[in-house]
This record gives C-alpha cells, structure tokens and sequence, in this order.
C-alpha cells in the first residue's frame, strides 16, 4: 500500500486475506455501542471479487469490514492486502486507497457534488482539472449527468442519488479494494434493485475486491461472488459460491438464515443470458405477407415477431391474422409479452412470465436486439442442470480454506432474528 | 420634550467618528481573543469530552462576575488602558462562544465523521476542512449573540472608562454628567445602530461562509 497514488482507471483489485483476525471489546466498550465482536476469523476474498458477509445484527459483520481500513484496530490476528500487512502501513495512506461506502452515505453538507466526488483525488494531491474530470467521468459512470449534478448539494438529492454519489466518490481514485456497509440498505426496494443492478454491471468492468456487508439474505445472494454467513460472535457459519449455499445449507442457522424459498431463491443467481434461448420466428416488417404466412406455417408457428430494421421487436402477430397480399406493417402487432433484458435475473424473468400469464418472453440486448425467447421449460431445465454446474476455482479455493465453525457448535438462532 | 440638538452633532462628527473606531475596536479585540480561547478549548473538548464540565462552569462563573466590578477591579492593573475593557469583555464571550462551538462541532453527523475518517482524512485536515465548516450556523450563532452583547457591555466600560475608554458609551456618561440630553441620546442610539449593522454584517459573513445550507431542493 505505499503506492498511495493509484493509475489512471485499470480495472482490477487484490486479495484481502484475514488470518485469525480477532476482535474483542471490553464492557465499557460495548456500553458505548461498540459493534459485534470476532473470534478467530480466516478468510480470503479473492482478487477482483464480491465477499459478502451476511448475518444477523451483532454478528460482527461490520466490524470485521471496518478492520480492512483500519477504523477498528484488531486485537489478535493479521489482515494482508495482496500479500502486504496492513498495520503496516501508514493509516491515511491505507484508507486513501480503499473505497468506503456506507448506509447513510455520509456525503459532505458543506461540499458540492463534485467536490464530494473528488475527495479522494484532492487529498492525494491530484491538480485540479484532474480532479474534476474524473468527479465528471465517475458522475456519468454512476448515471448522474454531470452538467446537472456537479454544482448541487448533497441536500438537493434524493436518497438515491446521493446513494450513487457515495458510490462515485469511493471509486474516484480508482482505489483496488472496496468496502461496502449495506451501501443500499436507505432507499426504497425499487431504487434499491436497480443501484444494485447498476453496480453488478460497473463491477463487469472495474473487477474490483469488494467486501459488502448486509442483513438481507436476497443480497448477499445476489451481489456475492463469494457468501460468507456469519452467527454471533463474528464466526463464519458457511462460506461458498450463493449456489452452493442455497443447495446445500451447512446447518439449520444456515438453513434457516436463507430462508424457505431457496428454490426461488436459486433461481435470482442466473442471468437469462445463461439460459440457451429459443429462436424467435422473426419477420421484418415490410416483408410480403404472403411469404410470411408460408414460412412460419412451414416452420409450425402460430406467432410471429415483428422487427424494425435494427432488429428491435415491434410486436407479435397472429399468422392466421396476416393479410393475403401486400406487406408486414407494424400496426399488425400485438401487445407484446414482457421484454426481458438477458442480463435480467432468471427470478424476476420467471416472475414477469407468471405475472402476465405467457410461457415465453422475448430477450433482448442492450440496444434492444431481439436475441431469442425464453421460455419456462427452459427455465426448468437449466436448475435441474444447476447442481453439476461448476463454481470458480477461486470461490473454491477461499471455500475450502475458510474455518468454519463446527456444526455441532451451531445453537438455535438468536430470538428475533430471521 | 426632548430636545436633540443636531448642530452639535454636526459639529462633533470627528469625534463620533473616533469614538464609533474605539467602539468596533472593543468589540472586534475581545470578539477574536474569546473566540480563539474558546475554539481552543472546544477542539479540547472534542478529544476529552469530560472538559466541558469544568470549561462550562468556570465561563459561567466568569459571565455572573458584574461588569461595572470587573472593569473596576482591572483598574489598579491595567490603569486606564484599552486592556482594562478588553480583558473582561474577552472573558464575557467565553460562555456563549465555547457552548456554541462545542454544539457546533457536534453537530457534526457521526457517518459524516466517519466517512471523512475512511477517505483519509487526517484529524487535523478533517477538523478544518469538514467539521468546522458545518459548524459555522451554530458557531455564528454564537457570535451574533456575543457581539451584541459586547457592544452594548462597551458602553458600561464608559462608566469607568472616563474619557480614556468607553466607544459611544462615553457620549452617554458625558451626557449624563453635564446633563446634555443630545448626548445621551447620542451615545445610545449609535451604539444600537452599531449592534445592528455589526449584527447585519455577521449574517451576510455566516451567508458567505454556508452556501450549502442555502441550497434546499428536495428532500429524501
């Protein structure tokens, strides 16, 4: 960590190992609010991955997190940021180099948004048009117009936004390890699902090492590479691939912690991306009817997709519908079924499927592309496929070398938790 | 009927001129001595909270001492100097301006504090650069309070002060003295048209200083 100046934007993060990380705090600690404790923690996240720790309140989840930037010193035990022992380093130093992202955000009152963003930069002694071209790349990163937001106060956004702006100011000095404490834990579940989307798609590219607090089971298991349950007393219940978890809970806490909709649960792991789609009956409209007719009859389907020039759907049509003569016209269409993005979850495409009572929903790419259909027999069949799908080596790796508690260690969970 | 003769006025203008000056300098001294005495002690309380205790009580305790005894007792020390106002008008700002500061710095929102912490902010660049701005509504508060308060004890200097010290306030003992409505009235009004520019002026600086808390959009 002695290069406090990070390069450019590579993408990119590094290993955060714990090695028999303890925490305790005396009474006098814990009466002025002192987090949960640790006990003997081991862990690897590997490089450019998403660990989340998960487990109920007091479970030592966030002051495992807090140690990685060293605002919570541990008692006993080493942690290692590829390879090198971070109380080695110096603190400030440290800290500029880690990206820090927190429930209530935290954003400065007193400093505009682009200020807010360049924190980092400025404290590193970054000249300042380079500073604000990069608080103006990440605003647009994080899907805030930087013409419109740069000059606004922290106050003058809503709690979404200022969500995103806490993301782009922890990014901004394009720092390799992230930590994150329920970074989407204050905003309604509709902002909340689509930030977490957004993030899932800048991690494709940024590939950095994130570890991501939460007490919600649904996203840990969507956001993780890499789930680590935890139970009072900051020890690791289970550690696995989010598949591997909700197949196989290592006991009843586990089992109970992911809850009895497991099976739907799976299915919020997979991308309709990952499904083999079905070919869509795609007709161009302009195209002759007739001809239409004949193909689709020949090929046995009753629908057929009508596409603009780009390939984007318009609408199905009812072969029995289509006229004798003259061409496709898009006013031949009918409603269309749910579009799906093929980067959708399998769970939320299932979901529209259900919900408007159709078999099959259109997948589409990013400009919109018709790429095939996809359908619930698919669906089916890809989950009985899930067990023998393989988990990265490196999710395995960290896998088998965690410590986990015995399982004849584990009590009843804790009254009032989930 | 009240008699205001304006001629005189008009013809002492230099002298309400250097008797306005004395006034902002007694006012302006004490103002920036207490407030770098209790910013001090209120960055002292950040790192030891169990100051504030004896620090609220010992400011009080000075603010109960009379003014007119406090001037006095200076007296024998400090002679018919300037310091003789400047030292107990200093130590009446105390109170007000470290309570104030104190609020202020602790207003400031714990995850704020704490991000400032995790971007690498050291603690004595997270003070300037991000406490202390925030604190300023709650330390500006402070200060229009204890500048008011100020200018008015100013004129109780006068009492003591003679002809020495005292700002507006020595129109009024002199007027009281001679029996010269026009400058008491004189001495009075100047020294209230005074606190409320100075008090105007704090307001536009506290405007200056807060843009951001300006700036309300929507919320939530």
């Amino acid at each position: 960590m002695d290069d406090a100046e990070p390069a450019g934007a590579t993408p990119g993060g590094a290993t955060i190992e714990f090695e028999r990380v303890s925490k305790h705090y005396d009474a006098a600690a814990m009466r002025r609010g002192a987090g949960g404790a640790v006990e003997d923690l081991s862990l690897t996240v590997p490089a450019g991955r998403i660990c989340v720790l998960v487990g109920p309140s007091g479970c030592g989840k966030t002051t495992t997190l807090k140690m990685v930037n060293r605002l919570i010193e541990p008692s006993s035990g080493r942690i290692l940021i590829d390879g090198a022992d971070i109380a080695d380093a110096d603190v400030t130093a440290l800290r500029r180099g880690i990206g820090y992202v927190i429930q209530q955000v935290g954003l400065f009152p007193h400093q505009t948004i682009a200020q807010n963003v360049g924190t980092v930069p400025r404290l590193l002694g970054w000249d300042k048009s380079r500073q604000e071209r990069r608080s103006a790349e990440l605003l647009a990163l994080v899907g805030l117009e930087p013409g419109r937001y740069a000059d606004r106060y922290p106050s003058q956004l809503s709690g979404g936004e200022r969500q995103r702006v806490g993301v782009a100011r922890a990014l901004a000095a394009d720092p390799p390890v992230m930590l994150m404490d329920e970074p989407f834990g204050a905003v309604d579940p509709i902002v909340r699902e689509r930030l977490q989307n957004e993030f899932l798609r800048l991690q494709e590219d940024l590939a950095k090492t994130i570890l991501f607090v939460t007490h919600d089971i649904d996203e840990a298991i969507k956001m993780g590479d890499l789930v680590v349950v935890m139970q009072q007393g900051g020890r690791i219940a289970q550690l696995g691939a989010p598949a591997e978890l909700l197949a196989a809970p290592a006991s009843d806490y586990v089992a109970r912690f992911v809850g009895a909709d497991r099976g739907l649960k799976r299915l919020s792991l997979y991308r309709v991306g990952d499904v083999v789609l079905e070919e869509a009956p795609l007709v161009r409209q302009d195209e002759q009817s007739e001809a239409v007719r004949r193909r689709a009859l020949a090929a046995g389907d009753r629908f057929v997709l009508i596409v603009d020039d780009l390939a984007r759907p318009l609408g199905w049509v009812d072969v029995e519908d289509l006229p004798a003569e003259g061409r496709i016209r898009e006013d031949m269409a009918d409603p269309m079924s749910p579009l799906l993005d093929r980067r959708d979850t399998l769970k939320d495409a299932t979901s529209r499927l259900l919900d408007a009572e159709v078999g099959s929903g259109v997948v589409v790419d990013r400009a919109g592309r018709v790429l095939g259909l996809l359908t619930l027999a698919a669906v089916m069949d890809w989950m009985r496929d899930d067990r023998s799908r393989e988990v990265p080596v490196d999710i395995a790796e960290a896998a088998a070398e965690a410590v986990v508690v015995a399982a004849e260690e584990h009590g009843e969970v804790p009254a009032g938790q989930p | 009927m009240i008699e205001i003769r304006w001629d005189w006025i008009a013809g002492h203008l230099d002298d309400v001129a250097e008797k306005t000056w004395q006034h902002l300098q007694l006012l302006v001294i004490p103002m920036l001595a207490g407030f770098a005495i209790a910013f001090a002690l209120a960055v002292l309380a950040l790192r030891r909270p169990g100051t504030i205790g004896p620090v609220t009580a010992v400011t009080g305790l000075l603010y109960t001492i009379p003014s007119l005894a406090a001037f006095a007792v200076l007296i024998p020390i400090t002679g018919l100097s300037l310091m003789t106002a400047i030292i107990p008008l200093t130590t009446y700002t105390l109170l007000i301006l470290y309570v104030n500061t104190v609020a202020g710095l602790r207003s400031v929102p714990a995850e704020v504090n704490e991000a400032a912490d995790a971007m690498g902010y050291t603690a004595g660049s997270r003070l300037w650069h991000v406490q202390l701005p925030l604190a300023v509504p709650l330390i500006m508060a402070g200060v229009r309070v204890a500048a008011v308060t100020t200018i008015g004890l100013v004129t109780v200097a006068a009492i003591i002060g003679g002809n020495r010290f005292g700002g507006l306030g020595q129109f009024i003992t002199e007027g009281l003295q001679t029996d010269f409505d026009t400058k008491i009235y004189l001495g009075a009004i100047g020294s209230v048209i005074l606190a409320f520019v100075v008090d105007g002026v704090l307001v536009g600086v506290q405007r200056l200083l807060t843009p951001w808390s300006r700036a309300r959009g929507r919320e939530g």
